[in-house]
């Protein structure tokens, strides 16, 4: 007689068979379901398998049998180990809520010397300096940034064209660091500017004060340019030669780029990565349009619908995996912040995709007559008269007032994916968001009904399909880790 | 190059005078200094390499060729031939001695970087790849020498590791040697071989990371993501879970940790799984170690169901490398050829196999890669990949 027991030995409570730990699963396509936990992991499986499952049929022997132990998908006699393990996996999840307030976005101006038709955020031309923060208005916004607990704050300067009143950035920056000296907090700042108006004083001062520079460039220049004019037709000119500036005087990963995508974008979406990949840029972010702003007056919102964005995405998707196959790096950022979700045991942070909503609690924006508002797209939606998110101002109301306000927390209580209809049941809850001020912005509802929302179209396919290239492709499935990896 | 000969650690002295007077047990120093402090003298042991033979040394020692030389030692000096196979020891080297069968261990080596203590042959495990088949004996004793030891060490050495059997075991022994080397050895970095299961008792766990060491790390084995496997390789049903929740209360208290995976027959096919289940539940740990598979010890008895070429393996182990890499967690491979790993993970591989069992192959002869290579245990004689071949210089 062996003094080694056989594996069957260890296998004997299996016969009492397993309990279901928490999942949610849904159809993945035609053929295959995906099971979900909360804590971001995930299955695919055939339909019968996961009947078997959820009926307590699945014989351990089953080859899921010991994946879904393993995932802490169900739990059996022979091991609890994953009652400590799903719930610290949760609460890695969930881990960033405790820094709270990490972005703070500075409209410094809402003057700008471009005319973009698909321009969100309303601009106003030149010369109405009635558009500019004052510096009484920067310093009482400065007090609240450093109320927030949070160990990292981004400083954003946003516009209009923020350069235009640069003044006022200098003014920002160096009292910020000055009130730093004592907090000492992580304290990054970014300057979103379109490039054009760049000086060299401008570079010396992003260079000695570690600034990053976020710029827009849309793809080639025909396209770039037919998007965004600008007196003398040369924006595109004006971005190249400001992205080769800032990598020479501030440093090669000191500048990056964002574009939008418009009714003239589809069909390129080659050519605009090419573009992307010839200026140097390792990543590319393609992103829809939002319905704010100059982009709805002018219609170029309405210009093409959820489906026809969704084909230039996974067209661009396909052709920057054919890149990554041939050995050259780069990362479609939309992705990598969803595989992040799915890949590894962090959430990005990212704070258009995340629920609870990042509205007030992850970013804010200080605008430029001292109105407080919960993102972005709330100042955006300002503009056109619509004032929902206004959650305080900085002149008048105490950051505890802000906080706790009405027009922050009812939005952020009643947008939890986790508690809202149809998002409760979805598998794909643990990689999505929660976008009230889209919402409320399209169907004047901060829930919204998710059938006829393009957040949930868009982003459900989007889900399925990167579900879908890993199961199908190994290569793929190694290059979507390394992107996942690269959002942490 | 080519004849397999394993550095022997522990052997016999061929004579011995005046020992019988001696307790049952000595660790001691090796000294080559004639002009060693008068003080210390007494309680080291003196290597002779010629006639010139300082007084008042504790023992005397000398391999067969010298030996006429202990003539010269007044009648009461105690003293000890050695065989030629410790023509290694040298100056600040620590032994232990067995005063009644003249048995020698060599416990400490200065020149080498791979020393280590095994602090008890008892284990709460019974892997079937063991390479120090467990006793269940009552050696105590052990720890003893051990403390006597630590302090004879050079303050300078870089790690000393700890094995067993499980070390755990020794209970308050375990934590005062782990004092005694923060004491006596501020500088020595500490690794500790331990399967983690008494970590899963919390005050356990506090009690190792109330030390305070500055530098130690404990080397804790994971064999598969499925409780099952795990506790049928270490036949020990409910391993799994005590490990797993030792790993966990040994980072609650910010401990470092390397996980080790020995790869066999038994638990290469989960690979990819584990190293995903390691990266989504342990991201937190220092180090994770893929391990090629030691002909020793039980290893011999259960060879067939354990053995399998590592070139068999090559695609479990790539997918759980890279998985890991990506996943920038610090992964590496030990005791595995060059020859037989997947060009993509060279960069992983690590010379890792202990100096004093680390040998080469008749294959190996000639080949361009052999100072990169982590060649072979002495014990891989018995079976080793079909696959080993040498690069040639182009």
């Amino acid at each position: 007689v062996s003094k080694f027991q056989p594996l069957s030995a260890y296998q004997k409570s299996l016969v009492d068979g397993y309990q279901l730990l928490p999942f949610r699963f849904t159809a993945l396509d035609g053929r295959e379901y995906v099971l979900t936990n909360q804590a971001g992991e995930f299955i695919v499986m055939e339909r019968s398998t996961l009947e078997a499952l959820v009926r307590h049929r699945l014989p351990a022997t089953n080859q899921f049998y010991d994946d879904l132990k393993s995932k802490h998908f169900i739990i059996d006699h022979d091991s609890s180990v994953a009652m400590d393990l799903l719930p610290l996996k949760v609460r890695t999840k969930l881990g960033r809520l405790a820094d709270f307030t990490g972005l703070h976005l500075f409209v410094v101006s809402l003057r700008c010397e471009h005319s973009c038709p698909y321009c969100q955020v309303s601009r106003q031309s030149d010369n109405k300096l009635a558009f500019d923060m004052s510096v009484e208005t920067a310093e009482k916004a400065l007090a609240l940034v450093f109320r927030s607990p949070s160990r990292g704050i981004k400083i954003e300067f946003q516009g209009g064209e923020p350069l235009l009143n640069f003044s006022l950035i200098r003014y920002i920056v160096e009292r910020a660091e000055a009130w730093n000296l004592a907090e000492r907090r992580d304290l990054q700042f970014v300057i979103a500017t379109n490039l054009a108006v760049i000086t060299d004083e401008i570079l010396e001062f992003s260079r000695d004060h570690d600034i990053l520079i976020s710029t827009s460039l849309d793809g080639p220049a025909d396209l770039h340019n037919a998007n965004r004019p600008r007196p003398g037709n040369d924006s595109y000119e004006r971005a190249i030669a400001g992205i080769s500036r800032v990598r020479d005087a501030v440093g090669r990963d000191r500048v990056s780029a964002l574009m939008t995508t418009t009714k003239l974008s589809l069909g390129r979406v080659r050519e605009i990565i090419d573009e992307y990949v010839l200026q140097g840029f390792r990543s590319i972010f393609l992103r829809p349009m939002s319905p704010y702003g100059f982009a709805v007056k002018t219609k170029w919102f309405k210009a093409y619908d959820v489906d026809e964005w969704l084909e230039f995405y996974f067209a661009g998707l396909n052709y920057i995996l054919e890149l990554n196959r041939s050995g050259y790096s780069f990362t479609e950022f939309y992705a990598a912040t969803i595989l992040a979700k799915m890949l590894t045991p962090f959430e990005p942070g990212f704070v258009d995709l995340r629920s609870p909503a990042g509205i007030g609690i992850a970013a804010i924006v200080y605008n430029y007559a001292g109105d407080v508002y919960a993102s972005d797209e709330s100042r955006m939606l300002a503009e056109m008269g619509d004032k929902t998110f206004r959650i305080g101002n900085v002149h008048r109301d105490r950051y505890e007032d802000i906080m706790t306000s009405d027009a922050l927390l009812g939005p952020i209580e009643e947008s939890f994916a986790a508690s809202v209809p149809m998002c409760s049941d979805c598998a794909f809850e643990p990689f999505c968001g929660a976008d009230p001020v889209f919402h409320h912005a399209t169907q004047g509802d901060v829930v919204g009904r998710k059938p006829i929302s393009a957040f949930c179209t868009r982003n459900m396919a989007i889900f399925r399909r990167l579900i879908t290239l890993m199961r199908d492709d190994d290569d793929v499935r190694r290059i979507f880790v390394r992107w996942a990896n690269s959002r942490c | 190059m080519g004849e397999l000969t394993m550095l022997m650690l522990s052997t016999r002295g061929l004579e011995s005078r005046n020992l019988s007077g001696s307790s049952a047990r000595m660790v001691m120093r090796v000294s080559e200094q004639h002009d060693r402090p008068k003080g210390l003298r007494a309680r080291e042991a003196f290597l002779i390499t010629d006639s010139n033979l300082p007084e008042g040394f504790g023992l005397y020692m000398a391999f067969a060729k010298d030996a006429t030389a202990l003539g010269g030692l007044p009648s009461q000096a105690k003293t000890m031939i050695l065989p030629d196979e410790l023509s290694y020891l040298a100056d600040g080297d620590v032994l232990r001695l067995w005063t009644k069968n003249n048995e020698v261990r060599v416990l400490y080596r200065r020149n080498s970087f791979h020393n280590h203590f095994l602090l008890t042959e008892r284990c709460n495990h019974y892997c079937l790849m063991c390479s120090q088949p467990p006793k269940n004996i009552d050696d105590g004793w052990i720890a003893d020498d051990v403390l006597a030891a630590i302090p004879l060490i050079d303050p300078s050495a870089q790690e000393i590791g700890f094995t067993g059997g499980e070390p755990t075991l020794l209970g308050d022994d375990f934590f005062r040697i782990l004092r005694t080397m923060k004491s006596y050895l501020p500088r020595t970095a500490v690794h500790i071989l331990s399967n983690g299961r008494l970590f899963s008792s919390p005050e356990f766990a506090k009690r190792y990371a109330d030390i305070r060491h500055f530098d130690a790390m404990i080397g804790i084995p994971v064999y598969s993501d499925v409780s099952t496997i795990h506790d049928y390789v270490v036949q020990s049903d409910g391993a799994f879970d005590e490990t797993i929740r030792g790993i966990l209360n040994l980072k609650h208290y910010g401990q470092k940790i390397e996980i080790r995976v020995v790869v066999h027959r038994q638990t290469y096919a989960r690979l990819p799984q584990l190293a995903e289940f390691l990266a989504r539940n342990l991201t937190f740990v220092d180090q994770i170690a893929f391990m090629g598979l030691e002909i020793t010890g039980f290893t011999r008895a259960n060879l067939e169901s354990l053995w399998i070429d590592p070139v068999d393996y090559q695609q479990e182990l790539y997918r759980a490398v890279s998985f890991l890499a990506d996943s920038r967690m610090n992964v590496s491979i030990y005791n595995h050829q060059l020859c037989v790993l997947d060009e993509r993970l060279w960069p992983f591989a690590r010379k890792s196999i202990s100096d004093w069992k680390n040998e080469y192959m008749p294959e190996c002869l000639g080949c361009r890669e052999k100072e990169n290579c982590g060649g072979f245990f002495t014990s891989a004689k018995i079976r080793y990949s079909d696959h080993i071949r040498p690069f040639s210089f182009e």
